[in-house]
């Protein structure tokens, strides 16, 4: 059970939380992975908080609910309020800091990146920033092969946005790498 | 065997691909959370194959379209859910009655009435036996997984059209929605049983004898369809012996092909102490447990899984009631399958219901938990 990797996916209806679910489960079926996608549907899914989440293992899943989350994505701050107090402290928490603005607690492992403020800087397409909130998620856990996840945003994307998306996706990863609280002098974070 | 390739698919486009790989060409529904995605699926992939899709004013016309296309030589399909399916029942009976195949996916929601239409249940098990008029026999496969949504359509559509017979697909809102990695054949290979091939001379709609061919109207053949009462060639009949042997003979049908219409699957230890029975999403929790009560602990734990709840798999209940001391019955309802467990177990081992139904999942934790109780 070691390998089991559960990943909740959590934001406001509209930030493409659910569509981000489903490339990630597809790209982990493409890298070979055993992998179960389920979400939240109903009124909260307009407007209000969404939550997908992806169970990715070498074994066989059964129970197909996340339900000791090792991976944290959150998108907004109620997301951010109403999961984190749901996942152990070893739990790799990942927050956009252009909504979430804290409290991070230092018995948590939180890691945050302006990933919508930069989406809307650099690709000027806030659409987008579910890539790369995949970017920042798949380089900081190495969940799936970051070549076999490229591949699949672009076969997974509308016709003519494959390679926006996948750029995202990189800027993701760029991100990772300039580390965790870097605001780029733009971010709404106010602690660090 | 067919090329398969792991693909990423939900459970709800399983039902509706099973459909399509056994040749249903024919789809009239109303959409209804959460079995819309079924709908979704034939609307895009149906034009391109010659097929029909048709959104019907509301689920009654659905299951009268379905039941004309069907008599028509077509193999059909429609999904709902609860309120839906509740009217399609007077239809459904029709179709019993009269023996043209269909087949009826209800993803299940919370109910009674409208209830909670994106949480999951297992509230409908009842009604999928019970739910229309009159001393019926009735066939509902309950997937476990999106590989079993796939497979137990591919055979409910075969198996409708060779004993004339609708067939409920009962899932839930976990398995409908929840996506996942499965093998599955290439398209256009899994249709047997064609309705016009075999035909007697001396074929009668309604052969005493048993299970006649559908012979789809514009095939040669003329005959009545009816929902009352009938005779070999389908003209009404009150004669009592006529409307005994017409019932019996509806029903003879699902005792004759027992072995492809019950499925059940059994994992754990050979003499268990505690057994699970359940169904639906529900298995998912109790194989977890099992995985780890028997796989890592060699503890004295089974589960039989029902692929088939009606008619009700009563001999395997029978035979794992004469070994375990104790039939844990885990489903999200208040208690439905559970009595019918109880009438075949007969007192042989204690049947304890575990219920959930605050349209939540049950967790492995729930079911472990009561497993606990009997194993100390």
């Amino acid at each position: 059970m070691g390998n089991r990797q559960e990943i909740l996916l959590t934001g406001a209806g509209g930030q493409g939380l659910i569509l981000a679910s489903i490339v990630l489960a597809e790209a982990a079926v493409n890298d070979n992975k055993n992998v179960v996608q389920t979400q939240s549907y109903g009124p909260e899914a307009r407007g209000g908080a969404s939550m997908a989440g992806v169970i990715i293992d070498v074994d066989t899943i059964e129970y197909p609910k996340v339900a000791n989350p090792t991976v944290l994505l959150c998108m907004n701050q109620a997301s951010f309020n109403k999961f984190l107090p749901k996942v152990k402290p070893g739990c790799v928490v990942i927050v956009d800091s252009t909504f979430v603005t804290g409290p991070f607690q230092e018995e948590y492992k939180i890691q945050t990146y302006p990933i919508t403020q930069t989406a809307k800087d650099e690709l000027g397409r806030e659409v987008v920033a579910n890539m790369m909130a995949l970017g920042v998620v798949n380089a900081a856990t190495e969940l799936v092969d970051r070549d076999i996840f490229r591949e699949s945003i672009h076969k997974m994307a509308p016709k003519g946005s494959g390679e926006l998306n996948q750029k995202a996706f990189d800027v993701g990863y760029r991100l990772y790498e300039h580390g965790s609280g870097q605001n780029f002098g733009f971010s709404a974070q106010t602690t660090e | 065997m067919p090329e398969t390739k792991p693909v990423l698919m939900q459970g709800n486009v399983a039902c509706a691909e099973g459909a399509i790989n056994a040749g249903v060409r024919f789809y009239a529904g109303y959409p209804i959370t959460p079995s819309t995605e079924v709908a979704e699926r034939m609307a895009a992939r149906l034009p391109d194959l010659g097929g029909v899709f048709i959104q019907m004013e509301d689920e009654i016309a659905s299951m009268a379209a379905v039941i004309g296309a069907s008599i028509g030589g077509m193999r059909t399909l429609t999904a709902t859910s609860g309120p839906g399916f509740s009217l399609k029942q007077e239809n459904l009976g029709y179709a019993i009655m009269a023996e043209i195949p269909c087949v009826v996916v209800n993803v299940q929601r919370m109910g009674p009435s409208t209830g909670a239409p994106t949480a999951p249940a297992q509230g409908d098990v009842m009604q999928a036996r019970w739910g229309t008029h009159g001393d019926h026999p009735i066939i509902a496969f309950s997937p476990a997984s999106v590989y079993e949504a796939y497979y137990l359509t591919v055979a409910a559509v075969n198996l409708s059209q060779k004993i004339r017979q609708p067939i409920v697909m009962l899932l839930d809102e976990v398995i409908g929605h929840m996506r996942e990695k499965v093998l599955i054949p290439e398209t256009g290979r899994l249709m047997v049983e064609k309705s016009s091939d075999k035909v007697p001379a001396d074929w009668k709609p309604y052969d005493d004898k048993g299970v006649t061919p559908l012979v789809p109207f514009g095939f040669g053949h003329y005959y009545h369809v009816t929902g009352l009462f009938h005779d070999q060639y389908g003209f009404p009949t009150t004669d009592p012996p006529q409307v005994a042997r017409s019932l019996d003979r509806i029903h003879e049908k699902l005792d004759k092909y027992r072995d492809e219409i019950v499925l059940t699957n059994y994992i754990g230890h050979k003499e268990p102490r505690v057994a699970i029975v359940t169904y639906g999403c529900t298995v998912r929790s109790a194989r977890a447990v099992v995985k780890k009560a028997y796989w890592q602990n060699r503890k004295e734990v089974g589960l039989l899984s029902l692929q088939t709840i009606w008619p009700f798999p009563e001999q395997e209940i029978k035979a794992l009631a004469k070994q375990a001391d104790v039939i844990l019955v885990p489903e999200m309802n208040m208690g439905q399958i559970v009595g019918e467990i109880e009438r075949h177990v007969r007192g042989e081992a204690e049947v304890v219901p575990v219920n959930r139904y605050d349209g939540e999942m049950i967790t492995p934790d729930e079911i472990s938990e009561a497993v606990g109780r009997w194993l100390s």
